[in-house]
């Protein structure tokens, strides 16, 4: 775990993210368009949440205060930052098991997700899903899914629904590259094309399914974005740590959906910093493909591109600043919260409310 | 009153709740143009359109899924999974995902829906269609289980499970699909967790489910005929458990048989007969009986299959042995 590097050396970072090894510069959708200042501001300030947020996340698992497993996407912020700024209040997120940055990233209660992963009453779901079922459905957060590939038909299901009511609404569905070798994947793309649904299927290849590099199970090169011909979609492969680049292929892949014209699937290529979960170093990584990694690290990346046109360091620093005061106005509430009642153990299984299976 | 089978009542049942809250639609295997593999959904799509009444591909964890995610936005939908033998593929989506996402979101998540599915033997088909599952699904905490035996019960409870706002797995028996019933006119609807007393007798209780009731029935009648008299339970819903029903009804003939479509290991029964034997153990005058099917998977062979699942001779024997 690289808990060390947290907004690392901004200022020797190159203001272009340097090429992503082992990929053809020439497979990779480069989305055009401008951002408006405040969004790419809006954009830095998620990534710099995300990142203090799981830092401090990984500190408490240290402490002790932090039980259980979690699975960290320090490194990957761009994803969920370029998405979350380009969805519509009302549409829907489906994360997976490594959903703290998607969380955050529908304007979720720091404190009350903090919360969550240390097992207080003050947590989104008081206390009862933990770190790899992270809801707030008032956000359209609607969950972050453990066993790998559920969630995908899932989030069809939203989909078809905003459909039929006619709503608008698109599902937005972020999975890992090891997903795309479950069933669930294959059914989900292919009834959601046929219905031509509302659906967003993003894959966040961070190169390793676990443990193991993806390619070395996989049948083809592109995890996700060679199998998008099978169910009649276009390939969109994008550097998934280039923030200002998801948020343009998000507007893209949203617009699509709520015009009608059905689902996408976006394979953005990324790294995760450290190892799949708190029980794995990540050792079986190679030092120089990390080291390159590193070097692509979406924080500093945007940092150095918003210094470039010419954005004040005092405006990031500010921000910087701010986003570590609410990480540690969010570890004092959750620390400061009881534990669950036991009221919460038999409530909540049924909607009257209860738990009660026999009268 | 009219007269109307088993299969029909399904038809009847899920025009009935279209009607009335154009919110339920209605997806699976067949189940639009062809009107189901069992006939059950005939008409359907003619009445309700293409929108509301939807043919899938064989995609088991795509149905499962799209009618949790639609549930958790608004609709209130009605998956078919062809034979309950197929929820081997979509456990994922019922045990992990839909039986839980309301309990481990502190109730942020609500799931109107139904799964119903064809279950049980007497068709010939052979081990991986004819199985009874509804004992898995009864293991499950956070799913309703219902089993009716009747057109009727199919109507009304399935009306009940479609407002019921949580996940309900709504077991058909196959075999009773082509028996007919007189069902009064009308909106019917019943309520989940309510067990019938179907005949009172004073010396054996017999609780079945589904397909087991007309059998236990005529197992009923048939030991009139040797002095004993039978109350015989149908208890049509294990999530939730009509215990009250149940306890009263053992408490008063002190003998308690069940039948069971399940193999023997962990059958419904099992679960009833040790609340019975916790909560009533002064009031039986004797031990509590399980028959069930045989731990096997099932047969083919109609002289097989036969011999598996309890037929009437059969629990009319063992009870009239039990209480020589």
């Amino acid at each position: 775990m690289q808990q060390d590097r947290t907004l690392p050396a901004e200022e020797s970072s190159p203001a272009t993210l340097p090429p992503i090894p082992g990929v053809d510069p020439a497979s990779i959708h480069h989305p055009t368009g401008t951002i408006d200042e405040s969004i790419r501001l809006a954009l830095y300030r998620m990534q710099v949440r995300m990142r203090l947020f799981e830092k401090r996340a990984y500190d408490l698992f240290l402490q002790g205060l932090v039980k259980g497993t979690s699975h960290l996407s320090l490194g990957m912020e761009a994803i969920a930052a370029g998405f979350g700024v380009a969805m519509n209040a009302d549409d829907w997120t489906f994360a997976t098991y490594r959903g703290h940055a998607h969380t955050l990233a529908r304007g979720s209660d720091m404190a009350a997700t903090l919360g969550e992963l240390l097992g207080r009453a003050n947590g989104l779901l008081k206390g009862k899903g933990g770190s790899m079922h992270l809801t707030d459905a008032a956000r359209g957060m609607l969950g972050s899914y453990a066993i790998v590939g559920a969630h995908l038909p899932i989030a069809l299901g939203a989909a078809w629904s905003s459909q039929y009511r006619e709503s608008g609404q698109v599902a937005v569905c972020f999975f890992g590259d090891g997903a795309t070798n479950i069933g669930a994947f294959h059914e989900a793309l292919n009834l959601a094309a046929v219905w031509k649904a509302p659906v967003v299927y993003v894959c966040e290849n961070n190169q390793y399914m676990e443990y193991t590099p993806i390619a070395a199970v996989t049948a083809v090169e592109r995890p996700a974005a060679g199998r998008a011909q099978a169910y009649g979609l276009a390939p969109i492969v994008i550097d998934g740590n280039d923030v200002e680049a998801v948020y343009l292929t998000a507007l893209e892949v949203l617009g699509r959906a709520r015009r009608g014209e059905g689902p996408s699937l976006v394979e953005a290529l990324t790294y995760r910093h450290g190892g799949h979960s708190r029980a794995d170093p990540g050792t079986y990584r190679p030092q120089p493909e990390l080291e390159t990694w590193l070097q692509r690290d979406p924080i500093p990346a945007q940092r150095a591109l918003l210094l470039g046109d010419g954005v004040d360091a005092a405006t990031l620093d500010a921000i910087d600043a701010e986003a570590a005061a609410e990480v540690e106005s969010a570890t004092e509430a959750a620390r400061a919260a009881p534990p669950p009642g036991r009221d919460e153990l038999l409530a909540d299984m049924w909607a009257d409310g209860g738990a009660r299976w026999r009268n | 009153v009219a007269e109307l089978t088993y299969r029909d009542a399904v038809t009847r049942a899920i025009a009935q709740e279209m009607a009335r809250d154009d919110t339920v639609v209605f997806i699976g295997e067949d189940v639009a143009a062809a009107g189901g593999v069992f006939k059950a959904t005939p008409g359907l799509l003619e009445t309700f359109g293409s929108r509301r009444v939807v043919d899938t591909p064989i995609s088991e964890q795509a149905i499962i899924g799209a009618v949790m995610g639609a549930a958790m936005t608004g609709l209130r939908p009605i998956a078919e999974i062809m034979f309950s033998d197929f929820f081997g593929v979509c456990w994922d989506m019922i045990a992990n995902q839909i039986a839980k996402a309301r309990y481990m979101t502190a109730g942020q998540v609500a799931l109107p829906l139904v799964i119903r599915t064809g279950n049980g033997a007497g068709l010939r088909f052979g081990a991986q269609h004819s199985q009874s599952v509804e004992n898995w699904a009864m293991a499950i905490p956070g799913v309703k289980v219902v089993a009716p035996s009747t057109a009727e019960d199919v109507i009304g409870l399935f009306a009940a499970a479609v407002r019921d706002p949580d996940p309900v797995l709504f077991f058909e028996h196959k075999a009773l699909y082509p028996v007919k019933y007189e069902v009064p006119d009308g909106e019917i609807v019943d309520a989940l967790g309510t067990a019938k007393v179907l005949r009172r007798g004073g010396d054996a209780t017999i609780l079945a489910l589904a397909a087991m009731v007309p059998r236990a029935l005529a197992a009923a009648d048939a030991l009139e005929s040797t002095g004993i008299e039978a109350t015989v339970v149908d208890v049509r819903s294990l999530v939730p458990l009509d215990t009250q029903t149940i306890l009263g009804e053992a408490a008063a003939t002190g003998r308690v048989f069940t039948v069971e479509e399940n193999p023997r290991l962990l059958g419904w029964g099992a679960e009833v007969v040790s609340i019975i034997a916790e909560e009533c153990f002064w009031d039986l005058d004797g031990p509590i009986v399980r028959i069930t099917t045989p731990h096997i998977p099932l047969p083919a062979a109609d002289a097989l299959e036969d011999l598996a699942i309890p037929s009437a001779e059969l629990i009319a024997e063992t009870i009239q042995k039990a209480l020589r």
